[in-house]
């Protein structure tokens, strides 16, 4: 049996009176990719910053593996060590090179050498394909190699689970491939990974399982065969049928 | 003005002794008034409430009083509350601390330029708060300060005009000097502003320098003319 990495259980996220979210659950299994659709304001950025403990969740149960990362005590620098982040705005260190800002984590939390730490950037570097831009400051890189540099440095940390929020929303049309592509990659080396995105052509060739989630719940969830092809749900036929027309216009003009 | 020249001359070295009286109290100022302010700046943006509070009552109480008030107090205040020390050390105190409260405000708009969202970048690859701080956002804040910044020794250099009133020989004591000495205090004070001048006219270069050589490539902080 598959060994689930992320378990949510019945997880609710309120601003006052605002339900983002509620009595979400969700299961992630080692190597799998599960990707998150939905409209814009249903919570996907949110479910994921709660995740990864940059917001605190107000009822529910999040773990990691075996440990319950919502629970009380629990060191969250640590918990956030084992769970790599990628944001829609890439979010680099400005002020370092691509370099520097893989190696930072691994000199600064894992304590690693200097030495170590450079060979181990290096080769992440490579993995994203930009091992000829190491010493580039991020506002000399595109958008496409800027966020290839965050995968960089989200996986230099060695993962448990990589979580991508939009990752391509903020790029250029032309450069979203190569961003799909390294995603594309890491999914096939068996990454375990839970990825909000619009890009439905990315969401039916990698996903394992889609989650559509509307209006703080989860409407249906499935195979990318079963939502896009036999939805049960009105609600996910529609919306598909929207961003498909919407997206897919985009995709042949590629 | 052959006059004037001749004084110049005359009182030329006793000038640069000033001169160097006054670029130490500028330097023992600033510095003070950078660490100090740089506390307080970061107190003032992450620090808990009490903390927070504390530093905006420095802030507020220090930016809201003259600094000869603050120089005299210190001076002949401290005395009666079995604190004695010397004109320098009254100065030094004096100009630091009073630094401090504008440098920790043009720190703080630096350090929330730079914004949480790289403080969540910092907090998502595992480090901690206080780390972020120190490798994440201080190093792009201090950066981004230095052409607000550039004002505070400029500004301070001339400031510590004042201290004269408790008779530390910098150079506007030399220039009473020397005004006393000639007859002539209009072609002394002229004489000192020269070199005031001179001075500030060195340290803007030098503040240039700085922010040409800690500019981050490919990222420009003068905005490109349009």
């Amino acid at each position: 049996m598959a060994k689930p990495i992320l378990t949510i259980k019945k997880l609710t996220k309120k601003y006052g009176a605002n339900v983002i979210f509620h009595d979400i659950d969700l299961v992630v299994n080692e190597g799998d990719t599960i990707v998150i659709i939905g409209p814009s304001g249903t919570g996907k950025s949110t479910l994921l910053r709660c995740i990864n403990l940059l917001t605190c969740a107000d009822e529910g149960q999040i773990w990691l593996d075996d440990l319950e990362i919502t629970a009380k005590g629990c060191d969250e620098d640590r918990v956030r060590q084992h769970i790599g982040m990628v944001f829609q705005n890439f979010l680099l260190f400005n002020h370092l090179t691509a370099l520097d800002n893989v190696m930072l984590g691994l000199t600064r939390v894992k304590h690693m050498k200097p030495d170590e730490a450079r060979q181990k950037a290096l080769r992440e570097l490579e993995r994203v394909g930009l091992s000829d831009r190491a010493d580039h400051y991020p506002g000399q890189l595109s958008g496409g190699q800027q966020q290839r540099v965050a995968i960089a440095r989200a996986l230099a940390m060695d993962p448990r689970i990589m979580l991508f929020d939009e990752p391509t929303s903020a790029l250029d049309p032309e450069l979203i491939g190569e961003v799909l592509e390294v995603m594309r990659k890491l999914a096939l080396e068996g990454m375990t990974m839970l990825v909000v995105t619009h890009e439905m052509g990315f969401a039916r060739e990698v996903a394992d399982r889609i989650v559509f989630l509307e209006k703080g719940s989860v409407v249906e969830e499935g195979s990318p065969d079963d939502l896009f092809y036999h939805p049960k749900n009105e609600r996910t036929r529609e919306f598909l049928w929207k961003i498909t027309e919407l997206y897919g216009k985009k995709e042949k003009e590629n | 003005m052959t006059g004037w020249l001749e004084l110049f001359q005359r009182y030329l070295p006793e000038f640069i002794k000033g001169a160097g009286v006054t670029l130490e109290l500028t330097a023992v100022g600033l510095s003070i008034g950078f660490f100090l302010g740089l506390a307080l700046a970061v107190a003032r943006v992450y620090a808990p409430r009490w903390l927070k509070a504390l530093a905006i009552g420095y802030i507020e109480l220090f930016r809201g009083t003259p600094l000869l008030v603050q120089l005299f107090l210190i001076y002949y205040g401290l005395p009666s509350m079995g604190v004695t020390l010397s004109q320098t050390l009254s100065a030094f105190l004096a100009l630091g601390l009073n630094s401090a409260a504008y440098q920790a405000e043009y720190l703080r708009g630096a350090i929330q330029a730079i914004g949480t969202s790289q403080m969540t970048a910092g907090r998502a690859i595992g480090l901690s708060r206080w780390k972020t701080i120190w490798y994440i956002i201080l190093p792009q804040a201090l950066r981004l300060v230095i052409p607000a910044w550039s004002n505070e020794p400029i500004s301070l250099l001339k400031t510590t005009a004042i201290v004269f009133l408790i008779a530390v020989q910098d150079l506007m004591a030399k220039a009473k000097r020397a005004a006393a000495d000639t007859y002539d205090p209009v072609g002394s004070y002229l004489a000192v502003a020269v070199v005031y001048l001179v001075m500030v006219f060195i340290m803007n270069w030098g503040l240039k320098y700085l922010e040409k050589k800690t500019r981050i490539p490919g990222f420009e902080m003068e905005s490109k003319k349009v």
